[in-house]
């Protein structure tokens, strides 16, 4: 978002009614405006031209170089796709889960960092490294390396000395989304465990004291005390988490090639994927991301009322 | 007021970047002096140098012949064998002049709106071996009537093996299998030599399970659609056998290693460290090993594609060739379909000159790229040379190449039913309880979908 700093408060005896007044007020904010045009340029080219081409195309259907109007129909095509209800079964499993996991974890995480007296720092360099790692360098080290559905794998050794059944992981399809979730937690969380680090250095030790003399123990002064307190983080970034989770793409894209066994790991945005650039099908996948958009807009806004509801 | 300058200043260069951006070149091609220029794609890129010298040098010795052409290479990485990157460019009317395609790429070429028409130019004239070309290769890229594109490579697939491994598992290497059944045993055979080493490998992802399931499919005489295109046809007793063959390999014999789910990299990888027995590829296929990954030549022959019980009844053909961009002026057409014939189409030049490619780490002997008519002039030139060049053991080819198969192409639509198909190709080869008739129903309820709504 946005947001121009407030024009300077105009001096008694200076105000000039009409034009004059709006003139001058422009003129005061010209650098604000100038120095605006190159945030709203990209905004407009990259961002919100895309989207209005997008929104159009999911209406047209181009073919031998003609582009027609055709109403509903790429969307009722998209509809009849057949992996379209499979890949929105599996984006809502996945952002499911990984809210469970990838929500609840960096919050413990960061909690557990909170209590330690000594090398914070260094606890928090370790925790935020694998965001550093490019995501598909990360996802490579899982598929090949931990992942790998022999025994040679690293979790299937970890587990066969600990005497516990072996997994297929990417080539099992119960436990493709689990395994993405993994990965996709262990890459992610770092930035998350900053911010709600943040936030609980932010709490008041004196809130702690007080519930410690009134008798709470460890869990009844997180849930009375540093949940409360950081409620406005964890509401904002569970919603993020939820629109984030929601684009699941690369995961697929790399740890299952694709739509994995028996189309396990297919998404919505791998399904938009292939039918604009596999399938000669712009408009199909121009209208399966308007719907994707419009799902996300609708929880967006349903979220944030909630949210705000809430608050007041 | 520095404020105010610096900020005008900014306004002003983004207005000039953004004037600048939106600049729209109206050139021609084509200088008063009359000489053309066009830009042509899919030139090498720096990591593969002595192809791109080959290119370089290409390039100034045609431009040496025809001093009124000047060639502007382009090359973008993956570009050539990478689709979602030449959908883009296609769809962003970013390709070049002359660009490469698939042979399966024509449909969405003139979808694009960004095919020309060729036929007026396509002709002796300017590609002298045009008469040799083997006419199914130009009808692929014909549509009523009309010629889009000028194809330069040609493959079928058949059955590529590890020479190597075959000897360690005490098997005949210049036997190789004819049949499934013999697969079958030979793969567990190799298996059985241990160290992480598969008998058989195949694609089950990003597409790639499907096109092999295809070319499976054609062994065993069968088809992916009906004859009218409207339906699926694979769900019958030629596509179940497929699916039964690759899962008695994985799960009865276990001839198949444990991991699945590759694609085309990941297969050749492993090939090239010597840890699969045989593979359903094309002969250049051991051109990507070796330049790629690092394999060795000497490790590989290729046989036919076996059948169920004797020679197969059909293989899978593709290849590529070059587009001509809409809106060229007659005279960059001319001079493309020059280039073209001098670097793809004309035997000791270009992409046939053996003789230079001969002391390079490029295969000369490989039974490809089979662009010219049997029994035609350019093809006893070529033959000629590259038996006069070969720098690999061409017995290795001998069986595949003195067996042919009938090529069938590629069905309609074949990116979406692939996508299809490789979730039945990853169900028999990831899960020990696949049903073979189920896999096959549901991809055949979900292809004849697709077709009805016309994607």
């Amino acid at each position: 978002m946005v947001t121009i700093a407030p024009a300077a408060p105009v001096q008694a005896g200076a105000a000039a009614p009409g034009n004059t007044g709006r003139q001058s007020r422009i003129k005061r904010n010209l650098s604000g405006y100038a120095f605006l045009i190159g945030a709203i340029a990209c905004f407009a080219l990259f961002m919100w031209y895309p989207m209005i081409r997008g929104f159009v195309m999911s209406f047209q259907r181009t073919r031998r170089g003609e582009t027609t109007w055709v109403g509903w129909d790429n969307y009722i095509r998209i509809l009849d796709d057949p992996s379209f209800w499979i890949a929105w079964k599996n984006t809502f499993y996945f952002t499911g889960l990984a809210l469970v996991v990838g929500f609840v974890v960096p919050f413990f995480v960061a909690l557990l960092l909170n209590e330690f007296r000594h090398a914070k720092g260094y606890l928090r360099v370790l925790v935020y490294l694998p965001v550093m790692l490019p995501p598909a360098s990360a996802l490579y080290l899982f598929k090949y390396y931990a992942y790998d559905p022999s025994e040679a794998g690293l979790f299937n050794a970890v587990l066969k000395s600990l005497n516990l059944p072996t997994s297929e992981w990417m080539q099992s399809p119960a436990m493709t989304i689990p395994a993405m979730v993994l990965a996709s937690t262990w890459m992610n969380m770092g930035g998350a465990v900053l911010i709600y680090l943040a936030s609980l250095q932010n709490i008041p030790g004196e809130l702690y004291e007080a519930a410690e003399l009134d008798g709470a123990g460890l869990w009844k002064r997180i849930w009375h005390v540093t949940i409360p307190q950081t409620r406005l983080i964890l509401a904002l970034l569970a919603m993020m988490q939820i629109v984030a989770t929601m684009q699941l793409f690369v995961e697929p894209l790399i740890l299952a090639n694709g739509a994995g066994t028996q189309d396990s790991a297919t998404s919505v945005a791998y399904l938009i994927y292939q039918h604009g650039f596999f399938q000669n099908d712009l408009n199909g996948a121009a209208a399966l991301g308007v719907i994707m958009l419009g799902v996300l807009a609708v929880f967006s806004g349903f979220y944030l009322r909630l949210t705000t509801r809430n608050e007041s | 007021m520095y404020r105010k300058v610096a900020a005008l200043s900014l306004v002003a260069g983004l207005g000039l970047s953004l004037t600048a951006c939106s600049t729209k070149s109206d050139d021609s091609g084509t200088t008063a002096d009359g000489k053309v220029t066009i830009t042509v794609d899919c030139q090498p890129n720096a990591a593969q140098k002595e192809l791109l010298d080959n290119w370089n040098a290409d390039v100034t010795e045609f431009q040496k012949q025809n001093p009124d052409i000047t060639i502007k290479s382009i090359s973008v990485g993956q570009q050539c064998n990478n689709p979602p990157d030449f959908t883009a460019r296609l769809a962003g009317g970013t390709t070049a002049d002359v660009f490469y395609g698939y042979m399966t790429d024509l449909q969405q070429v003139l979808d694009s709106g960004q095919a020309l028409d060729v036929t007026p130019y396509a002709n002796k004239d300017n590609v002298p071996t045009w008469d040799s070309i083997d006419p199914a290769l130009t009808s692929v890229f014909t549509d009523a009537g009309k010629i889009y594109a000028v194809p330069v490579k040609n493959y079928s697939m058949g059955l590529v093996y590890n020479k190597t491994l075959f000897a360690k598992a005490g098997l005949d290497a210049n036997n190789p299998p004819k049949t499934w059944a013999e697969v079958r045993d030979a793969a567990k055979k190799i298996a059985a030599t241990g160290d992480g080493v598969s008998g058989y490998s195949e694609y089950s992802a990003g597409n790639t399970g499907g096109w092999h399931f295809t070319s499976l499919l054609y062994s065993q005489g069968g088809t992916i659609l009906s004859e009218d295109g409207k339906k699926a046809a694979f769900n019958g007793p030629e596509g179940k056998q497929v699916l039964q063959n690759l899962k008695d390999m994985r799960y009865g014999d276990n001839s198949m290693g444990a991991r699945q789910l590759l694609q085309w990299g990941d297969l050749l990888t492993n090939a090239a460290a010597g840890k699969v027995g045989m593979f359903v590829g094309a002969p250049d296929t051991t051109q990507a090993i070796v330049s790629q990954f690092q394999g060795k030549y000497e490790d590989w022959a290729m046989a036919p594609l076996p059948g169920q019980d004797g020679p197969a009844k059909g293989t899978l053909g593709g290849g590529e060739g070059y587009f001509f961009k809409k809106d060229l002026t007659p005279e960059q057409v001319k001079a493309g379909l020059k280039w073209i014939a001098y670097q793809k189409l004309t035997p000791g030049k270009g992409q046939f000159d053996y003789a230079r490619a001969k002391p390079q780490n490029y295969p000369v002997g490989l039974p490809q790229p089979l662009l010219f008519a049997n029994g035609s002039e350019a093809q006893k030139q070529e033959l000629e040379l590259r038996k006069a060049n070969a720098n690999i053991d061409t017995a290795n080819f001998q069986l595949f190449e003195a067996t042919p198969v009938p090529i069938k192409g590629e069905p309609r639509d074949a990116q979406a039913i692939y996508a299809v198909l490789d979730s039945a190709m990853s169900g028999v080869l990831t899960d020990p309880k696949a049903n073979v008739d189920t896999l096959l129903k549901t991809a055949e309820d979900k292809v004849n979908q697709l077709l009805a709504a016309g994607s």
